[in-house]
Parts: C-alpha cells; structure tokens; sequence
C-alpha cells in the first residue's frame, strides 16, 4: 500500500508508532492528538485547521448552499480513485448542482479498528489532492474510531458550503416542456469500474471511475446562459435513468431519450454487456445532467466541449408533455420503452 | 463490439419489421423461451413493433422465476445457519421465497454472497476451509456445465466444504408440457440459443415433429429476435414446423460435446417442480449419487416440503402463455416490482414486470408516439 502511494502521490508516509488504527485513536487522548496532528492537520493543513478550535468562522457572501454525503463504498480503493476522491468530489458536485461554487467542506471519518495507517493516509493524500483541484478548503473535521467489525474500513462525511451564483435559479419546477437535456460526458464508467474489482465479479479491464469535479463546467454555463439553466443533478447512484425520473415526477412531464446520443466509452458498454447491467442506471460521480433552455442548448453543449470533462457532452433528449412522470427512450433500432425507477439495487442476471 | 452491433443494425431491423408486417395474415402466438429473448423484446422496444396480430407469449426460460419457492426457503434456511456461507448468481437474490427473499434474508444476518461463477464459490471454499460453502445452482442447461464443473475442481481440489443446491431445469420438457396442456395458445417457439449451444438441437426435432410446431432457435439482439420471428411466422403462413437455426453463429447442431460430457458426470435427469406451473416428468437435473457429497440436500439433510404458492398469484398460467400479467386480481395492486408476490414481477425480464412498465407506458401516453 505504501509503495502505491510513494509511487502516484511522492509523497511520504507520516511516521507513526502503529501499523493499524487502534481504538486508542479515538479516545481523544494522546493517540488521537498525534494521529490528527501528524495526519489530518499536517496533510490537510490551512489558515483553518491552523487554529484546531472546535469548529470554523467563515465569511461567505450573497446566497449560500449547503450540502452533505457520506461515503461507504466498497473496495475503498478502485481503479481510478478512492473513497477519498469520492468524498471530496460527491459534496462539491452536490454543491454545483445548486449552482454554487464550492468553497468550505467539512471532513468527518469514522475508522474501524485494524484499518491500515497506510491507507488511512493514502486516503487523506488523495482528499488533499481532490480537494486542491476543486479548489475547496477543508476548515473543519472529526475523527472517531469504532470496534473492529462495525464499520467497513473507513466511512466518510463531507459537509460543503458555497456561494449560489447570483443568476442561478435551478429547480426542477422550471423545467418546461421543450427543454432539452444534456448530459456532459459518458455514462456508467464509475459505477461499472467499481464493479470490475468487487470480491467475486473480478474481471481484467482497464475501466477507470470517472471520478472528477465538474463545477467548473456548471460555473461556465451560469455565467454564459444563467436561468436558461433550468435544472441539474449529478446522477450518482442509480444512474441517469433515476435522476431523469426524479425531474420528471417532480414535473409531472415527461422526458423523452434518444439513446443513440447517450455517450458511453467502449469498455464501459462492453463491460455492461458482459454483466446484464443497464448503463442508465449505473453510478457516475464525474458527470452532469442539465436541462436547459431549447434555444441556448446547441451553445452549451459546444461551451462544455471545451473542457476537457465536458469533451462528450452531448443533447441525449427532450421534456415533453407527453407521458408525464415518466422516462421514455427510443433504443438504437427505433423502438420504444420505458425506462422506470429502479424497484432496488440492479443486480447482475444470469442470462 | 464485433458479433453484436451488426445485430443491432437499425436498416435490418426495420427491414425485418416490414417484412413479418407483410407477411402476417392471421393472428398468432409465439412463445420465446428464454428470459434473456424477452428483456431483449422489451429493452429494445420490439413489442411496440410487430403487428397486432402478432403476440409474443413469454416463456417459462426465466430461470429465476421458475425456481420453486421451497427451494428459495431451503436456500435460506442454510443461509442461517452459523457454519454456512451461501453463493448465488445476482438475480436470484430477490426472489421472494414464502417469508423472505435471499437479500432480506442477508439483512437479517444470514450468511449470503453474490457470485459471478460457481468457480468463485470454489474459491471460497478454498479460502474458508472453516465454512461449508454452498452455491445456488439455478438455471438451464446453460449454467449447469459450470456448476457440474465446480464440483468435479471442487473433488480434484479435495475440499469437503464445497456443495451445491440444485435447482436446474431443462427446456424441451417445459416444451412438451406446454405443448400437451389443451388450453395452449402457443403456435410457435423461439428456441433458446444459449441453451442449444450447449444442448445443439436434436431434442427438438421430435417435438417439433410430434406437435406440428415451428421451433427457430434465436439469438439475443434485435436482428436475432426479429429474423427468428419472421421465420417461425414464414412456417406459421405456409403451414409448415420444422427446427431452423437462426444462430448459427453460435449454435451447432451437436451442441457442445464437452459440456454434455461434463453434465451427464455430474448430474442425472429427475422430476422438477416448476414454480408455478407444478412437476414436470425428467424436468430438471440432480446431483448424481457417485457426487453425492457435494450434493447440499443429501449433505445437509433437507427434507422435502410443500410450501404454497401466494393463492391469487398466476404466474403458473402466465409462464404457460394461457392469461396476460393484466388478468391477474393482483397485477399493479398488490403485486409490483417493489413487492412481488410472484417470481414474473420480480427479474426485468419476468412476464409480469415488463408488461408493468410497458403498460404504464401505454396508459399515460397521450400521443402513441
């Protein structure tokens, strides 16, 4: 583990006295001094940790979002990222997608006795690195440590705050018939990367989770279009096809999808076919969904093509009056169906 | 992806589509046997396509669905127990058994894994030599030649934690069962291709011979479905019932040797009860005795037990083609894809599940689109 971390980060392990995260880590002691110290704060260090008071005094100005996650996936790490990426990048795309810019996270780890230290600092590497490319700063925090056999490794909690761009107006009680959905770049890669390494269903593949912020996209299409952005949602679990059918419920109209226009990489659709999953209903944490204004989505769509995130985003369809509440999609060879809310947890099928 | 997106051509598949709307002058039922045809029916929208007097009648190929739900009970039952840890393909795991399914079951706290193979459950066993690890073995012939090979590794690596819970059912005596129930509506079959490729096609030519029925083994993509639909109904119009291959590309008229080999060492023919539709004679497979230790119900001592099955649910004679998901008191009222009170409600390629959201569909559409 230590070697993986050298290698991507360069940057050395905190010497500590313990291979594994000790119950004494938790008990606001000594260890849990010297464990934040010469972790948390030392990795994470800024103007606001500096002060290691119980909590953060920030200055925002006009309208603020506020949001919260918790992570609990499994493996912790998978190709592309880690559970620490996922933390930092879930809250501030949450935050995005009320149109705010992310500025303050909070950071709250629940460890399990007997977790490596080693990951444990890998993960707070790649938060300190997630969190610099998102620009945020993480002010304020908690750690606490639970019996082996409670928890699953390391469960995570971010709280975000941000600034709501002044022209921004996203709710879904906006969206209008004739409105057009886009989506900025492939579906499906998060979740089926995930998939490629869980016990039991390991196969060889060089999927990679497209684990990413993507406010600086959403920032980009404030300033240019403002309300003609009428909604967004970053479809996470569930995929896309749950986020369209939560705007469309909400509505009450109906979203009609082209699927010939959903992006997808190849290995991703390859790997779905292997599997039986439905890519619209596998998680993405890099990716957006916007409904928009008919006459600026053309622009949009080429503004998002100039960042590098945003290079497949593409118009996948359309709201319509037509079958309120629901997602309806027209396949590749000119049929029809439904694409309904998932009843549980999509499960791989036997054939 | 080569093999697949031709298939999926939107030229032929519309080709196809006129053609059989050309073709058809008279109504009638085709049943596709297998679960994999039917989610591919409804995921691509074929339904929509076909003429009216074209009905597609969704087979008992569901292997999922057809699993009686004493054999989920027995699954879970094992799955409580401390020594055991339980193995099963994904689908299976919400499957309603009379208290409880696989995952509420895991909720509780019973010993559960989802498995990709059977060979994954082998390393299980393997790595928890402490454990009796016991795998679901569920499906057609498609599926049994690598459980039955799970536990010819699972001897040769001399584990004794290693069994399997059988629940494997074959299709040519569905076929005949259907075929031979008076009430019938099925005029044709599309065979399933998956399971000829293991199986090839010979057991079919007696029953296409002795039903008068036309039997075209199909594949899975939208140019498959609708080639294998166009040809039973070319037979339907002329009059005709003979066995053609439509998946050729996959499927020989052998099957494949080595599979069969690997089965007939493993397993031996036996009556099966099919959920909802009851026994069927030399229906499905067993642990043979010569593998008898690796045979969960001789190793776990299960007895046999009747457990009824939810007395308005008719997924009996749905899977028989005989009444449509709508019949059913129940269909979108007591029963739905949150809480099914049957297997067809349960997988998205059950019978009762897709017409659910096919049929929300068509009542809310004011345009047809």
């Amino acid at each position: 583990m230590a070697d993986r971390l050298t290698m991507r980060l360069q940057c050395p392990v905190p010497k500590m006295d313990f291979e594994v995260i000790q119950l004494g880590h938790g008990s606001g002691g000594l260890m849990t001094h010297r464990l934040l110290k010469s972790g948390v704060f030392e990795v994470l260090q800024n103007e606001f940790l500096k002060e290691e008071h119980d909590g953060a005094v920030l200055q925002l100005n006009g309208k603020t979002a506020i949001t919260t996650d918790s992570f609990v996936v499994s493996p912790l790490f998978f190709p592309g990222g880690n559970i620490g990426d996922l933390a930092i990048n879930g809250t501030v795309n949450d935050l995005a997608m009320c149109g705010a810019k992310p500025a303050y996270l909070t950071l709250a780890c629940i460890l399990e006795e007997g977790f490596p230290l080693a990951d444990y600092w890998e993960i707070l590497l790649t938060i300190r690195e997630a969190g610099k490319a998102a620009g945020i700063k993480i002010v304020s925090g908690d750690t606490k440590v639970v019996e082996k056999g409670k928890g699953d490794g390391i469960f995570i909690n971010t709280t975000g705050v941000g600034t709501v761009h002044p022209r921004a107006d996203i709710r879904a009680s906006r969206i209008q018939p004739g409105d057009v959905v886009l989506v900025s770049g492939p579906v499906a890669s998060h979740g089926m990367a995930i998939m490629s390494v869980r016990e039991g269903l390991e196969f060889e593949t060089t999927l990679q989770s497209d684990s990413a912020p993507v406010h600086d996209i959403v920032w980009d299409l404030l300033e240019n279009y403002g309300s003609a952005i009428r909604f967004l949602r970053d479809p996470t679990r569930g995929g896309i096809a749950s986020s369209l059918n939560e705007a469309a419920s909400q509505r009450k109209l109906g979203i009609r999808l082209q699927q010939t226009e959903i992006p997808m990489l190849e290995e991703v659709e390859g790997a779905c076919e292997l599997l039986g999953m439905d890519p619209l209903y596998v998680a993405n944490e890099g990716i957006f969904l916007a409904i928009v204004a008919p006459d600026i989505a053309q622009q949009a769509v080429e503004r998002m093509h100039q960042f590098p995130r945003g290079a497949q985003a593409a118009i996948i369809g359309q709201v319509v009056t037509e079958h309120p509440g629901q997602v309806v999609l027209d396949s590749s060879i000119g049929g029809k169906r439904v694409v309904a809310m998932l009843a549980g947890e999509q499960l791989p099928r036997i054939c | 992806m080569k093999y697949l997106t031709e298939y999926r051509d939107a030229n032929l598949v519309h080709e196809y589509v006129t053609r059989i709307h050309r073709l058809v002058t008279h109504p009638w039922s085709i049943m596709e046997i297998c679960g994999g045809q039917t989610h591919g029916l409804v995921k691509n929208g074929i339904l929509e396509m076909l003429p009216p007097q074209v009905t597609m009648v969704h087979g008992p190929g569901c292997p999922v669905c057809v699993t009686p739900l004493h054999l989920i009970d027995d699954a879970i039952d094992l799955a409580y127990r401390p020594e055991v840890i339980m193995t099963s393909f994904g689908d299976m795991m919400r499957v309603p058994g009379s208290r409880e399914s696989l995952l509420e079951a895991k909720a509780n706290g019973a010993n559960i894994q989802m498995v990709y193979s059977p060979l994954d459950a082998v390393r299980l066993a393997q790595r928890h030599p402490d454990r009796q690890i016991v795998f679901f073995a569920v499906g057609f012939e498609t599926t049994a030649p690598a459980n039955a090979l799970s536990v010819i590794q699972a001897r040769a690596m001399g584990l004794s934690n290693y069994s399997i819970l059988t629940s494997h059912v074959l299709v040519p005596p569905a076929m005949e069962a259907i075929l031979s129930d008076p009430e019938s509506r099925v005029d044709g079959f599309l065979a399933a291709g998956h399971v000829c490729t293991i199986m090839g096609l010979e057991e079919y030519y007696p029953i296409a011979e002795k039903y008068r029925v036309p039997i075209v083994v199909t594949g899975f993509e939208p140019v498959d479905l609708l080639q294998g639909i166009y040809e039973t109904l070319k037979q339907l119009e002329e009059g005709t019932y003979r066995v053609e291959n439509q998946y050729a590309r996959v499927v020989q008229d052998q099957g494949n040797p080595n599979a069969i080999k690997v089965i007939h060492q493993v397993f031996t023919t036996s009556n099966r009860i099919w959920r909802g539709i009851g026994e069927i004679p030399s229906s499905g497979y067993e642990v043979d005795v010569e593998y008898g230790d690796f045979d969960a119900r001789r190793k776990f001592n299960l007895g046999d037990r009747e457990v009824p099955e939810h007395p308005d649910c008719i997924a009996g004679e749905i899977l028989k083609g005989l009444r449509k998901p709508y019949h059913c008191s129940q269909f979108g009222k007591g029963c739905t894809p949150e809480h099914p009170l049957g297997a067809p409600m349960v997988s998205s390629e059950g019978a009762c599940a897709a017409y659910y959201h096919f049929a929300q569909m068509k009542n809310e559409m004011v345009h047809g689109g």
